[in-house]
């Protein structure tokens, strides 16, 4: 019998860091789309709580933990993140697996939202943008989506076919942010330019 | 010259630089002006026109003279302005516009033709013969007059773009700014203070004088300190605001210090979008010359300037100094040399009203009226009311007034306000929303008056953001009425200059306004006032106060003419930055992606996506040959595409039949589960959108394919159909595209192959043609699809994409064990047309369902997107262009796809037009060139001759017009 060996959207290119960041791929993360019919979403969120632990997202928000979380995916859409769907949710919802469809990279270290800021429009300033926001937004000029998921942990999400594009430029922009801060006389020139 | 003792460089650390070959030495926290003038170098440029000798005139971003070049080939950065240049070890700077060199520049000879060359000389001149205009007249013309140029190399791609967001965004760090972003910092509003200049202070780094009872700079470094301290403070030296836009929406250019840009990966600059609920414009206000004969002289500069050389950087620019002006500005600037043991020749003050505490020899009432030396100042001419006097100086400091720099609230089309008292445009109020002037860009030109406005406008912007006000008071700081005269230009003969940078003269506007260019709109084209890249910061006013009193009106009724972004010149390879190479556009790669190139596959752009164009083997040398060998292994054994790159849509919900039977001509209400069917879609305006085949997985399960170019489309328009259409109907999508990797497996041995791989085999009876099932490939779920692009038995599987890259690899190989292997779009292309399948190339926009034949398509029983539409008369006409096949049966055998077709006796103009081409290719199946046409009455006319004529090409051939399938008409093959 053939054994297909399974390959991840980042394949052997990352990790990869500059200064204190670090950009690595999260991997083999079952990702459920769930889409609600008509009149169910509170059964649904309530399916959700007794077989998952948590509830149904509000726009922009991200609930559960670790393991188990439901990430708001856009209008009347969440993706389960983690665990394998209880059968039961597809009464009250369209289940459709997402687990290979995107490409999740995850960014970490002081200066993340800097090398975000390269990337992408959306206001990630702390009282804004917090632990479990999560938009639907252009990341260096490709459809994807931006998650917090503590104060230097990030998640960014793009086609898997983009990858390759999404490493680069997420990439580029750490290396800029890491020569600007991890400067051997930044306190030199603070004095000196910032009287 | 430095002056011992003054100035805030660091004299422990000293810089060598370079200026047109020769070194010199400055120190830290100088300009490249300031270093130059520091070495007595005064001529630093040659003027636009007249290659005029020019010195540095300003001492920040709006100078208009001293425009130099830095960096070699690629890197090189014409018409920076030497003010703004940090000066960095081992900087080498040039300067421009002059040839042979700078001291001898034979294009001086301008200046000799100047009674001839003013405004409109090339309007008038060149007009014969017309041919010259573009040949002969413009290359001269650019290579006499101009500024510096680029490489002429791909720029370098040093910058980067970032995205800012604020509740408070403060133009400017001088003592207003400080003020306001104060204040709003103490509010705890997250502020960004944006400030052009290294650091933060404005004119307090350049005037001599006290804030609160300790000297300004001391003042300015107490509050940096606080603010820097805040963390709700982002400080962004070296950072100018360029434009402001909608929504509270500003650009920005950041230059990163000389010595962070050198690192490795930083860096040279940025460019910043910045979002901010409330803006503080404390742009300061730029000081203006006055028109007289000779005020372009290397030496004549503004008495701010003088001032802020001495008092920032500890520099004079000559051992003499005549000061004229008509406000007090002229004053400070005496008080300041003499301080400081600078020799002042004279004070010479247009205001005939004028007193004069200072020692020093004073001419009220009385006019700078010329000037006199070769390449720098010697000697200035005095008109005074007892007659002219000459006095021998090296520098003159000049003082017109001041200008608001209210440029960024006037970018959304409102037009600054005069003020007569003065003698200043004011910035119009609420003109950008949520934006606000403060200092001395609102027209204060006191240091206290500025801290009052900053302090005002800073807790208006808090209380506007809702915020609690903080307890702050205002400074003790100087606080003189601003008294001035007007003085715009002192006449006599001699060219007085306006725009220094274009050089404008006062005979150019006046000209104008003789040749009746009285608008001021028109007076700038047709002089070039205002429109080099300073863009007119310190000569506007000027100008159109020379217009005024050349037309006969007032200042406010000439008015002002448009001020538009960016305030300070911004690279493109700022704006662009990122955007070439590998950052041009998102790059789509299939799994097969690496295996395919690791094959020699040249890829094809469809789309963003990147996809084999055939596989080249070992002894081929032309695409052709791999393309031919290719199909036959399809026809004759069998052969792999990756195909995941075609939309794929999964549609579910208990409307889900009935919304396909909506989107769709044809009925899938009736499709049975485990089943597929081809799909045509229209537009409202019933032509044709998109095909594909729609698979039925379970009773209210579909999935949709598209076709590569047009899946966003088509996704955008399922969306369309049930938000807004039909939002009574319960039906969820999603795209599934990225998440299975599928591929074509096509060809007589298609099945085989496929029992050799799948976990269960299949059969004709179990799995029929037009078949989809479930299936496991060594254990990994996947999908089986019967259908076929290449009118072969074939099928199509599909496994989650992280098993893609393994699939295809086994597919390969098996096909090639099997006297097959992997074909790419070129075979694909082949297939088809053999076929008669159709891709975008026929279904191209402005194309029917009667047009390609699929009339029958459109079902009579239930209503569909684009049916009412596609009823019309019109377009159901037989005289429409039809698709048919075409094979060349003339000489020449070849069809050439946008070739067009004629009768064969008819003549070849756009009159007799029949029809036109879109596909074409060479046939190895049947051993000839074949085609798809779109062809009047086509399919009413095979067997028929027609004439294609390639107008472009130049090609020419008769072909037979014949069915659209070439081959396997009957389908034998498809169903195995």
């Amino acid at each position: 019998m053939v054994e297909l060996q399974a390959e991840s959207p980042g394949e052997g290119r990352l990790p990869v860091t500059a200064g204190d960041l670090r950009l690595s791929e999260v991997v083999r993360e079952r990702m459920t789309w769930l889409a609600p019919y008509k009149g169910q979403a509170a059964a649904l969120s309530e399916a959700m709580q007794a077989a998952h632990g948590m509830g149904w997202p509000k726009a922009g928000r991200m609930t559960g933990r670790k393991g188990a979380r439901a990430m708001w995916f856009g209008r009347d859409m969440a993706l389960l993140i983690g665990p394998e769907p209880d059968p039961g949710l597809a009464a009250h919802a369209a289940l459709v697996d997402q687990s290979d469809a995107w490409a999740v990279l995850a960014l970490e270290g002081p200066g993340a939202p800097e090398v975000l800021a390269r990337l992408c429009p959306l206001d990630l300033r702390d009282q804004v943008f917090k632990r479990g926001h999560v938009a639907r937004t252009e990341v260096a000029h490709m459809a994807g989506a931006i998650a917090r998921m503590g104060a230097d942990n990030w998640r960014i999400m793009v086609f898997r076919s983009m990858a390759g594009t999404l490493i680069h430029e997420v990439e580029t922009a750490m290396r800029r942010v890491a020569a600007r801060r991890n400067s051997p006389r930044e306190g030199a020139d603070r004095a000196h330019h910032l009287p | 010259m430095r002056v011992e003792g003054k100035g805030l460089v660091d004299r422990e650390r000293p810089v060598s630089f370079r200026f047109d070959g020769r070194d010199y030495q400055g120190f830290a926290g100088d300009t490249l002006a300031s270093a130059l003038l520091a070495n007595d170098v005064r001529m630093v440029a040659r003027s636009f026109k007249y290659h005029r000798p020019r010195g540095v005139m300003t001492a920040g971003s709006e100078e208009p003279n001293a425009l130099i070049a830095l960096g070699q080939g690629a890197a090189q950065e014409p018409n920076l302005r030497a003010t703004t240049v940090e000066l960095h070890e081992g900087l080498w700077a040039r300067s421009q516009n002059r040839w042979p060199t700078l001291g001898l520049d034979l294009l001086a000879v301008n200046d000799l033709f100047a009674p001839v060359l003013g405004a409109g000389f090339y309007y008038k001149t060149f007009m014969w013969p017309r041919a010259f205009w573009e040949r002969v007249y413009e290359p001269v013309i650019r290579r006499a007059a101009g500024l510096g140029g680029l490489s002429g190399a791909a720029a370098l791609d040093r910058y980067e773009r970032a995205f800012a967001h604020c509740d408070l965004l403060v133009i400017g760090g001088g003592s207003a700014g400080l003020m306001a972003a104060r204040a709003a910092a103490e509010a705890g509003a997250d502020v960004i203070l944006a400030e052009e200049d290294t650091r933060l202070g404005g004119r307090l780094l350049a005037e001599s004088e006290e804030v609160d009872g300790v000297p300004g700079v001391a003042w300015v470094e107490e509050i940096a300190a606080e603010l820097a301290a805040m963390p709700n403070v982002r400080i962004m030296t070296r950072m100018a605001v360029t434009g402001a836009y909608d929504q509270g929406t500003y650009g920005a250019l950041e230059r990163l210090a000389p010595d962070v840009a050198e690192r490795a990966h930083a860096p040279k600059g940025c460019f910043w979008r910045i979002v901010a609920r409330r803006t503080v414009l404390a742009a300061g206000a730029l000081e203006r010359p006055v028109a007289f004969a000779g005020n372009d002289r290397p030496g004549v500069m503004m008495a701010g300037a003088v001032r802020a050389y001495l008092n920032r950087w500890g520099v004079v620019p000559g051992q003499s100094t005549v000061v004229f002006g008509n406000n007090d500005s002229a004053h400070r600037t005496v008080a300041d040399l003499q301080e400081a043991g600078v020799h002042v020749a004279a004070l010479v003050d247009s205001r005939h009203y004028a007193r004069c505490d200072l020692d020093v020899p004073f001419y009220p009432g009385a006019h700078v009226c010329g000037t006199a030396g070769r390449r720098g100042l010697e000697a200035v001419t005095i008109a005074t009311p007892a007659g002219e006097t000459r006095i021998a100086a090296e520098c003159l400091a000049v003082s017109g007034g001041w200008n608001p720099s209210m440029h960024l609230a006037c970018h959304m089309g409102a037009r600054p306000a005069w003020d007569a008292d003065r003698l200043a445009f004011l910035p119009p109020e609420d003109a950008v929303p949520g934006q606000r002037a403060a200092g001395a860009a609102a027209g204060e030109f006191s240091t206290r008056a500025c801290l009052e406005s900053g302090l005002a406008e800073g807790l208006r912007a808090v209380r506007d953001l809702g915020l609690k006000q903080p307890e702050m008071s205002v400074p003790s700081a100087g606080h003189a009425a601003y008294d001035i005269f007007p003085l715009w230009q002192v006449p006599g003969k001699g060219r007085a200059w306006l725009d220094f940078q274009n050089d404008v003269t006062v005979k150019d506007v006046d000209l104008a306004a003789r040749e009746n260019f009285r608008s001021v709109e028109h007076m700038k084209r047709y002089t070039t006032q205002g429109m080099a890249p300073d863009q007119g910061k310190n000569s506007n006013v000027n100008a159109l106060a020379v217009l005024a009193d050349a037309t006969g009106r007032g200042i406010p009724e000439t008015g002002t003419t448009t001020f538009r972004p960016p305030y300070v010149p911004v690279p493109i390879a700022a704006m662009g930055a990122g955007a070439k190479g590998k950052g041009f556009a998102p790059e789509r790669l299939t799994t097969s992606h690496a295996e395919s190139v690791a094959r020699g596959a040249p890829m094809i752009e469809a789309g963003l996506w990147y996809r084999p164009s055939y596989f080249p083997r070992k002894g081929e040398h032309t695409w052709r040959q791999s393309c031919d060998r290719e199909v036959a292994m399809v026809r004759n054994a069998v052969g792999v595409c990756d195909v995941s790159t075609l939309g794929k849509i999964d549609i579910q919900g208990p409307d889900a039949a009935r919304f396909l039977d909506f989107v769709y001509t044809n009925t899938f209400s009736t499709l049975k589960e485990g089943r597929v069917r081809y799909g045509l879609m229209l537009r409202e305006d019933g032509h044709v959108m998109d095909d594909g085949t729609c698979a039925r997985l379970g009773e209210s399960h579909y999935l949709m394919t598209t076709t590569t170019a047009a899946a966003g489309q088509v996704m955008r328009h399922l969306e369309f159909v049930a938000q807004v259409l039909r939002p009574d109907w319960d039906v969820r999508m999603v795209s599934v595209t990225e998440e299975w990797a599928q591929f074509a497996v096509a060809g007589p041995q298609a099945r085989d192959l496929l029992n050799g791989l799948l976990d269960a085999p299949i059969d004709d009876a179990g799995f029929p043609f037009m078949a989809c099932g479930a299936v496991g490939v060594g254990g990994v779920a996947g999908r089986l699809f019967w259908i076929s692009f290449s009118g072969e038995h074939a099928y199509e599987i599909a496994v989650p994409a992280r098993y893609g890259a393994a699939l295809f690899r086994e597919l390969v190989a098996r096909a090639e064990a099997m006297g097959g292997g992997a074909y790419g779009m070129e075979a694909l292309n082949v297939l088809r047309i053999e076929k008669g399948f159709i891709t975008h190339a026929e279904i191209h926009g402005r194309v029917t369902a009667y047009d390609i034949g699929m009339q029958g398509m459109m079902s009579g029983k239930k209503n569909f997107i684009g049916k009412a539409a596609a009823s019309r008369v019109g377009l159901m006409d037989p005289e429409r262009e039809r698709l048919v096949g075409l094979k060349p049966v003339g000489a020449v055998k070849e069809l050439l796809p946008g070739a067009h077709l004629f009768d064969e006796s008819a003549e070849a103009v756009s009159a007799n037009d029949q029809g036109y081409i879109t596909s074409a290719c060479y046939s190895p199946t049947l051993g000839h060139v074949i085609g798809q046409a779109f062809l009047r009455r086509g399919p009413e006319r095979i067997g028929e001759r027609v004439r294609m004529v390639d107008h472009l090409r130049g090609s020419e051939t008769v072909c037979e017009v014949t069915g659209v399938v070439q081959y396997d008409p009957d389908g034998g093959r498809l169903r195995g």
